[in-house]
């Protein structure tokens, strides 16, 4: 019982991982320019996709992954400018359905260009497995776990050391006042929206090893990022991390002791019961009521 | 008789099409989707455009009127009417206790919260197959008759979903215009305001997320009986979505801003069709840019620009 324990919580902080990305992706984004972007797994399915064909394509593995990162933030750095940038004074669920508009497209155009069908990536090494116990651990488990770690610690460093960093955190406490001391909020939304992206094609790629990906994959990766966003407390973002970790441990054990159909289900029922009970998640201040 | 001007045009438009055109494919079978969605897009605007609360799960309202027809019809043998009625039975006590909790939360809390409900209801349909058949669904749903006259082909059932439509427009009209209508415009404009005033705000909020509910779970019944089958699809996440498109669409806070998000967004995929592969890709292409230059909904941006050419002419032949 312990092993299936064990083997649990090792592929929900894997899954959490990518949960964890997203929703950090998410954060940023609505700290910085108070949109909720529907559109966020979207970039894990794009980061994931053009590594994949790059690599068929036989660019080598590593300028492959590189080359699908650059792509996936370009991508990004495009939504802010040509949808989020000319709504600017939109309201809430106006921005959300350009989010959804934009998922959308994103996904056709997905779908036009690489298909309906599932692909996976090669493991970064070889793939011999690591057991403890009863439980195995796949090499690439551990790179998604570093690798999740790594970036999370990048985005940590940067907002709270570098001057861009610090510029954006301006922008998302008050977009006049930044711009009022000479920092060029409308450049900054775009690095904002850069890193989220990036963050999403880190995700993608990390995991698509293990759970493969296909066009239409980021959506139910987008949700779960909210979900994860919520559950740590909307605006947080290492909230969103601790959320994304959480949900995917609850989901995995959820799924191995209860039933695996229910997955999907349970992880809603936590963050219902979330809401209801702590409306500010986790992590979150108090003021939930923010409007 | 002006209040109601604009209901009594859609009346006379639904009408005029059924008994001009009663074999076009565009009546018998878009016109009664479009009928059905724009029942689903005029109970959750009442929500959404004059209660100001985001919902993201409407879908599952209208899945579970579906299903409570056609499992009762089909597994027990009861009466439609009856089913239908269980069907409003489950929709309104689950809209009614959730209404509390849910409505509590604000922006995207609520939208998470809305989005929640939706994706669990739609994943029971999915998984709970000894009762709902699981992702193939249900068929062999039986036809109903209204006052001893079967539903037996797409005009019939054609005046059934405008008449539902017409009906629902008209409560939706009146609600606004009422006592609890102006109380919601008020939770809309600051619920701290309206609370001052002297409004039970949850329980306006409460009461029209119940109304909502059960007018989408009785669209949702109809629309097992039309389509004598029902599956999971048809309730998911995307239609919750593409339900509230309809509503942003048209424009907010409009009853017939609603209704011409449902004609607009029923009609277009019919257009894309002949983009084959495209069609995904112009859909999404076409929600944001009209999102973008026209934040406030074709309808709303439309007629106010309608409106201002028409001063505008008026005091220039002055």
């Amino acid at each position: 019982m312990t092993d299936q324990l064990f083997q649990f919580l090792i592929s929900g902080i894997t899954v959490g991982s990518v949960y964890a990305l997203v929703g950090l992706g998410f954060t940023i984004i609505y700290n910085a320019s108070d949109v909720v972007n529907f559109a966020q797994g979207e970039f894990v399915m794009i980061g994931a996709m053009s590594a994949i064909f790059l690599y068929r394509a036989g660019v080598p593995y590593p300028f492959a992954l590189a080359a699908a990162v650059i792509i996936t933030m370009a991508v990004g750095m495009l939504l802010e400018k040509l949808a989020i940038e000319p709504a600017k004074n939109a309201s809430v669920v106006t921005t959300i359905i350009i989010t959804i508009g934009a998922s959308i497209f994103l996904r056709g155009a997905a779908l036009l260009i690489w298909g309906k069908d599932i692909y996976g990536l090669p493991p970064f090494t070889k793939d011999v497995p690591i057991s403890i116990g009863n439980a195995t651990l796949l090499p690439q488990n551990l790179y998604v776990m570093g690798g999740t770690a790594l970036s999370v610690l990048a985005v940590r460093y940067f907002f709270d050391k570098t001057i861009t960093g610090k510029a954006i955190l301006a922008c998302s406490c008050n977009r006049k006042a930044a711009s009022l001391v000479g920092i060029n909020v409308n450049r900054m939304l775009l690095i904002a929206y850069g890193i989220s992206a990036l963050l999403g094609a880190i995700a993608g790629i990390l995991v698509t090893p293990i759970t493969y990906t296909s066009y239409d994959s980021g959506v139910m990766l987008g949700l779960k990022g909210f979900c994860a966003a919520i559950l740590g407390g909307m605006g947080s973002s290492m909230g969103a991390v601790a959320g994304g970790l959480l949900l995917g441990v609850i989901e995995s054990l959820g799924a191995g002791i209860i039933s695996s159909g229910y997955k999907d289900a349970i992880a809603f029922v936590v963050i219902l019961a979330v809401l209801f009970i702590r409306p500010s998640g986790l992590l979150g201040s108090a003021d939930a009521e923010r409007v | 008789m002006k209040r109601l001007a604009g209901f009594y045009i859609l009346a006379a438009v639904l009408i005029a099409t059924g008994l001009i055109f009663p074999d076009s494919y565009y009546v018998t079978v878009v016109g009664v989707t479009i009928c059905t969605n724009a029942v689903l897009a005029v109970s959750l605007n009442l929500l959404m455009g004059y209660a100001g609360q985001i919902s993201l799960g409407h879908a599952a309202f209208f899945g579970l009127g579906a299903y409570a027809s056609a499992v009762l019809t089909t597994k027990y043998g009861t009466n439609p009417w009856l089913a239908m009625l269980a069907g409003v039975g489950i929709s309104g006590t689950l809209a009614f206790v959730l209404a509390r909790p849910i409505l509590k939360l604000k922006g995207h809390y609520l939208a998470m919260a809305t989005l929640g409900m939706g994706i669990i209801i739609h994943i029971f349909f999915v998984q709970a197959d000894w009762i709902t058949g699981g992702p193939d669904g249900l068929s062999g749903i039986p036809e109903i008759s209204i006052a001893g006259l079967a539903i037996n082909n797409d005009i019939r059932w054609y005046w059934v979903f405008g008449g539902l439509m017409l009906f629902t427009t008209w409560i939706s009209l009146n609600i606004v215009d009422s006592r609890p209508g102006r109380a919601l415009a008020a939770v809309h404009g600051s619920e701290v305001a309206a609370q001052m005033t002297g409004v039970d705000t949850a329980s306006v909020k409460a009461q029209i997320f119940v109304v909502s509910a059960v007018i989408a779970s009785v669209a949702g019944s109809l629309f097992a009986h039309q389509q004598a089958f029902v599956s999971p699809e048809s309730f998911s996440f995307f239609f919750s979505i593409e339900l509230v498109t309809m509503v942003v669409l048209g424009g907010l806070a409009s009853t017939f801003g609603a209704i011409f998000g449902a004609v607009l967004l029923s009609i277009l995929p019919e257009f894309l069709l002949v983009f084959e592969d495209f069609e995904v890709l112009i859909y999404g292409a076409i929600l944001m840019i009209i999102m973008i230059f026209l934040p406030e909904g074709l309808f709303v941006s439309g007629s106010r620009i309608v409106t201002g050419w028409l001063k505008k002419r008026e005091l220039s032949t002055q």
